[in-house]
């Protein structure tokens, strides 16, 4: 079984610096730790510049005057921070930022209560169907969304609710087969004993998942709310789908008619447009640097098999 | 006779087995139901509705009419979809390759740093978080024939670089690069598998003296295939449907637009323009089925083809 989330992280990068002389390293080349490694933080440094710049690129283009946004030049000539004042004046960021801030919460606080619901089912009971249901779970992982994407807009006609940001949301009440499969190895990682000893003692199911599994799993819960308010976030094809109305843009919704607006065959103002990306972008950047451990956590948790 | 005579008693010791667990079935069920309900109403359904769909013409409005095996057959006659599905494959073959071998070489210089690679490993990841619209964006700007800031690297070094964002041939490969931006995640998953690899093994085969590269070969695929053989599935059914930046940079509400954007029609946008834009619903159910059929075939393929390649840890064999 995996490890769980979590366990593996910063204890290793010792184990790299710690390694004996004579360890091999990348392609297998003698490499004797910290002499060597010189060249190495030199590639990094350039692919980290090469990382961020873009970042940097944004943060300039949005405090340059339209004439100058393509200069490249890394310190504007004229700074100008007017440009979010501007963006103000030509779309409603506030209203989108809003929006997208109740979905993404809607959608993430229902995405991990559900899914950890189910995966502390398949992963407490031995039930009969449990192998064939999990390998389902699975199945869907791998489902391409594009296949469903017409039936299940017509499953919310049908429910009156296009047009509304409820399908942006609502389908994550049923969990997500991803994160059933997260937490479902985490649970796995809880020692049963403890499961047993409360059963004993009178305790309900539920109340092994929710007064047992459920504190014990905060780190890997923390996991999913992030990962799916970063999904929510970025989100472009459901609002798409969903919204007609402005006022119910999220964010890359909103994003996306701005650019069209001024970006290729539009007024050309692409001064706004980097800001409203930058604008768009911070709120993640903030979270990220909250939750960065537990994101990188997770994520390498993605790669190993379950 | 003997048989016979037990086979009751042990019937009936199931019967008693089963009596007992049912409370635990009945609970895990009620967990579990949440998602088959999800499952029903949300996957199985559609698929099936989808189906059905494929064979009809149907606007969203009015009711659906049956009109047999035509929608297929104007898939196959259909030259957009065969450009559709050119640009999807030719892209997938560019950018899956490249995106694991990059990720690869980053993860695999990482691993080499000790304790600085939290930074750079958190450095990597940052694109990962930003918006895909705002990536596509950004690298609509990057990616500029004359003022792009790529190009204007490439002129430093004297190369006179490409327009990325309205030469056809160059479309796909400029998408590639702006993809390439977020490959930390993966970056982020062969350095966990590359810290999982035993240091005996690599002291093993240097005692057989073995070179840099047959280490490599020998040693550290072998060990990794697993995360490799997981990414590749991973990105290819993600690349497989390339929508948000393409859409963002070559595809609105302008359909004036200066530009060609023929070059940068991916499947996903061409289903999405049939069922929402001009209303097509059968025909892009059958467009959504000829994916799913040509994503399970790929699939398939590199299942079968890396059964052979891939180790995994504490497997039997």
């Amino acid at each position: 079984m995996a490890p769980a989330p979590g366990t593996d992280g910063g204890r290793a990068g010792n184990r790299t610096e710690d390694a004996p002389a004579g360890h091999t390293g990348v392609l297998g080349w003698d490499l004797r730790p910290a002499t060597k490694r010189g060249p190495y933080l030199i590639v990094l440094a350039l692919a980290a510049v090469v990382f961020t710049y873009p970042f940097i690129w944004l943060i300039s283009a949005s405090l340059k005057p339209r004439t100058e946004v393509l200069d490249n030049l890394l310190i504007p000539r004229h700074v100008q921070a007017s440009n979010f004042t501007e963006v103000w004046n030509y779309a409603p960021m506030l209203t989108w930022l809003g929006n997208s801030v109740t979905v993404a919460l809607a959608a993430a606080v229902t995405v991990t209560l559900s899914s950890a619901l189910v995966a502390f089912g398949f992963a407490y009971f031995r039930f009969p169907g449990r192998n064939v249901l999990f390998g389902l779970v699975l199945g869907t992982m791998m489902l391409p969304q594009a296949v469903t994407l017409i039936p299940v807009y017509l499953v919310w006609d049908h429910l009156g609710l296009t047009g509304t940001q409820v399908p942006l949301w609502a389908q994550n009440i049923f969990g997500s087969s991803f994160y059933i499969f997260l937490l479902r190895q985490f649970f796995l990682s809880l020692p049963r004993e403890m499961f047993e000893a409360a059963r004993v003692d009178g305790c309900s199911f539920f109340g092994l998942f929710w007064r047992i599994a459920l504190p014990l799993s905060r780190p890997a819960l923390a996991i999913v709310f992030v990962f799916e308010i970063q999904a929510s976030w970025s989100d472009l094809l459901r609002p798409l789908v969903y919204l007609q109305d402005t006022s119910l843009f999220t964010i890359p919704r909103g994003l996306k008619s701005i650019i069209d607006t001024f970006g290729n065959g539009g007024e050309q103002h692409w001064e706004i447009i980097a800001t409203a990306s930058l604008i768009a972008t911070i709120p993640m950047i903030i979270i990220f640097a909250f939750a960065q451990r537990h994101i990188i956590d997770g994520i390498a948790t993605q790669g190993r098999k379950g | 006779m003997a048989t016979q005579a037990t086979l009751p008693k042990a019937t009936a010791a199931k019967f008693r087995a089963r009596a007992r667990d049912w409370p635990q079935i009945r609970a895990a069920y009620g967990f579990i139901s949440l998602w088959i309900v999800g499952f029903l109403v949300f996957t199985l359904g559609p698929m099936i509705v989808s189906l059905v769909l494929s064979f009809t013409d149907y606007n969203s409005i009015g009711t659906a009419k049956n009109v047999g095996f035509a929608n297929y057959r104007e898939l196959f006659q259909d030259p957009k979809v065969a450009h559709a599905l050119s640009n999807t494959l030719v892209y997938v073959i560019i950018y899956v390759p490249t995106a694991m071998a990059v990720a690869l070489g980053l993860a695999m210089v990482l691993n080499r740093v000790g304790r600085a690679s939290g930074f750079f490993r958190t450095v990597f990841y940052l694109p990962v978080m930003t918006p895909t619209v705002a990536v596509g964006a950004l690298f609509l700007l990057l990616l500029n024939g004359q003022q792009g800031l790529l190009n204007r690297t490439l002129d430093l070094v004297g190369i006179n670089g490409p327009n990325w964002t309205t030469d056809t041939h160059w479309v796909k490969p400029g998408l590639a690069i702006t993809m390439l931006w977020g490959v930390g995640g993966m970056v982020v998953i062969y350095l966990a598998a590359l810290r999982q690899v035993p240091k005996e093994l690599y002291e093993a085969v240097e005692l057989d003296g073995a070179g840099s590269w047959a280490r490599f070969r020998h040693v550290t695929i072998p060990m990794i295939s697993g995360s490799l053989f997981f990414t590749m599935i991973v990105q290819t059914i993600a690349a497989l449907q390339m929508f948000d930046q393409a859409y963002t940079m070559f595809f609105g509400a302008q359909q004036n637009s200066t530009y060609s954007n023929e070059a940068a029609l991916f499947y996903v946008i061409y289903l999405f323009q049939q069922a929402f834009q001009f209303l097509h619903m059968g025909y892009a159910s059958a467009l959504a089925w000829l994916l799913f059929l040509i994503t399970m075939v790929i699939t398939a393929v590199q299942v079968r083809v890396s059964r052979r390649y891939v180790y995994y840890e504490g497997e039997k064999h």
